[in-house]
């Protein structure tokens, strides 16, 4: 009689687990660095915005209109790595089958999810270094080293509520329906946080309504990053982390229910 | 039972999914080192079976084992690979990538140039997934399933949309993993692919397993065997003999359905000593395969 050991265990070394971890955040950046779908407009629209309005026109608004933009612009620079590498992505690899495959492997809890804000990070960063030196070598604008490094990294920590809230659509709608959502969440959210046009120039209601908006918040603290703001910090800073904590925890909710 | 061999199985497995009954208390075992094919007609149960076996769905009731603990728990998992009929991996990454990626879920990985051989993708290594052919990207998953150094390997429906080469080179891989000691299940449409690799073959109709064995004795399931030849005997005298179940006459040539080929041939050749081109042949899988789920609808509709 051979007496077979079925239940022997198989030790993964914890070394191996970091190295899964990292493996997994280098696939998902490479294949979106090769994506010009989603790379191009994603590192184009903000910049080529800016450019537009913010150094070629604004001058025409007043000395501080390149720095205002930069506040501007830059918010929504974060906003699509996040909606859209995080959101629309997870959305669609619910549907082709890729999330089911990575869950019958023994892929890492979260390694999933770390890996896909690894990478809205990055992207994250490329936008903001792509409009630092946009605003510092064509728009004129005066910034003091601390004022640069605080300006980055608001920009790439504030991509983090709005994968939450990529995150949270995803569960809601997947498959090819999810840009379409998507867009109706992050166009309109872009222009009622007065991104595109001061809120002060806007109908008084809607300017009521902004606090409502992520992106009003991370305005707030990215025009106070670069001077030119009311020193109001930490209200804006605390609505982001309890939203993106939120949205967290109603789609990991969601997730563990319906997969 | 220390002497047990099955390294997974369901036990009276039942899933629903809302009002349809996907799987009606199933069961289904794999031991050590053995290929069992699951075949069985679309909505069967097979899809859901391999899920409950892959800790993707849980059982509403029965017991879902893998290698003697929870398939929803990631160690279990570390001793399985897995390719899936529909899984669209990320066309922008490279073979190679793919596989150094899968490789670092697992503890101890089978080298990726060894699997890249063993799965006949050697010089696609660096090519992207997106632009390789479908029959190449069936491949590449096969070498991401064995990447893991896996006891065990579910193939689900591994040769879709592969010619005939790429389908024999496949098999022979699969082949390969079974000599090294890895139990497979697989499932299937193709029944000469069963035939071609099975150990065992386990029919699911309705989310029960309703026959199950060797590939002969699931053909032995089916008694009849059919008898083609060129006679001048008339087709309608030799439909009313006893033992012949049916008779088919296309183009001068006669096919008899019969399950006493013996006496049957014995009748022909004394009626017609010219008779000519002569075969017997024992119903195929696919034939065995229609009989067994056909009769498990006449019992389920009798009742």
């Amino acid at each position: 009689m051979t007496t077979i050991d079925s239940t022997a265990t198989i030790v993964m070394r914890p070394g191996r687990i970091v190295a899964a971890y990292i493996e997994e955040a280098r696939a998902e950046c490479l294949r979106y660095l090769r994506n010009p779908g989603f790379l191009l407009p994603t590192l184009l629209f903000p910049s080529v915005f800016y450019l537009m309005f913010g150094v070629f026109l604004g001058r025409a608004n007043g000395p501080d209109a390149p720095l205002y933009l930069l506040a501007s612009y830059g918010t929504f620079g974060v906003m699509a790595p996040g909606l859209f590498g995080f959101g629309v992505s997870l959305a669609l690899e619910r549907d082709t089958g890729l999330l089911t495959l990575k869950r019958a492997l023994p892929m890492p809890p979260g390694a999933y999810l770390l890996g896909k804000m690894c990478m809205a990070l990055l992207v994250v960063a490329m936008v903001s270094v792509i409009m630092l030196c946009l605003a510092v070598f064509l728009g004129g604008v005066h910034l003091t080293p601390s004022r640069i490094a605080t300006f980055f990294v608001l920009e790439v920590l504030g991509v983090l509520p709005f994968a939450a809230l990529g995150l949270f659509i995803a569960t809601l709608v997947k498959g090819q329906g999810a840009p379409g959502v998507v867009n109706l969440v992050y166009l309109p959210m872009a222009f009622l946080s007065g991104l595109w046009f001061p809120l002060s120039i806007m109908p008084s209601f809607l300017q009521a309504i902004a606090p409502l908006w992520p992106a009003y918040h991370l305005n707030r603290l990215a025009l106070d990053a670069v001077g030119l703001g009311d020193g109001v910090v930490w209200p804006h800073a605390g609505v982001l982390a309890g939203f993106t904590v939120a949205l967290v925890l109603l789609a990991a909710r969601r997730l563990r229910r319906y997969g | 039972m220390n002497t047990d061999t099955r390294i997974a199985g369901l036990s009276g497995v039942r899933k629903r999914y809302g009002s349809i009954v996907a799987l009606d208390g199933i069961d289904l075992d794999i031991h050590r080192g053995e290929l069992v094919a699951l075949l069985g007609p679309n909505g069967a149960g097979k899809s859901t079976s391999i899920g409950l076996l892959l800790g993707l769905q849980r059982a509403d009731a029965g017991e879902v084992v893998l290698f003697g603990g929870d398939p929803q728990e990631i160690a279990t998992r570390r001793r399985i690979g897995v390719m899936l009929q529909s899984a669209e991996l990320p066309p922008t990454l490279k073979v190679g990538e793919l596989l150094r990626l899968t490789a670092s879920y697992y503890p101890a990985p089978r080298d990726p140039t060894e699997c890249a051989a063993i799965a006949g993708i050697t010089n696609l290594l660096d090519r992207r997934y997106g632009k390789l052919s479908g029959g190449q990207q069936r491949r590449v998953q096969f070498a991401l399933a064995i990447v893991g150094g896996p006891e065990l390997l579910f193939l689900d429906e591994p040769t879709v949309g592969m010619d005939i080469d790429a389908r024999q080179s496949l098999w022979a891989a699969i082949r390969r993993m079974l000599r090294e000691g890895c139990a497979v299940v697989l499932t299937t449409h193709y029944l000469e692919e069963a035939e071609a690799l099975a150990d065992r073959v386990c029919v699911i109709a309705k989310g029960r397993v309703v026959s199950q064995g060797s590939v002969d004795s699931l053909r032995a399931h089916v008694a009849l065997r059919r008898i083609r030849c060129i006679t001048t005997l008339d087709a309608a005298a030799i439909a009313a003999w006893p033992e012949v179940v049916s008779v088919d006459m296309q183009q001068g040539r006669l096919t008899i359905a019969t399950a006493q080929a013996e006496v049957v041939v014995r009748r022909l050749l004394d009626g017609d000593p010219a008779l000519c081109e002569l075969e017997v042949q024992r119903a195929g899988l696919a034939e065995a395969f229609q009989e067994i789920t056909r009769d498990t609808d006449a019992v389920q509709e009798a009742a």
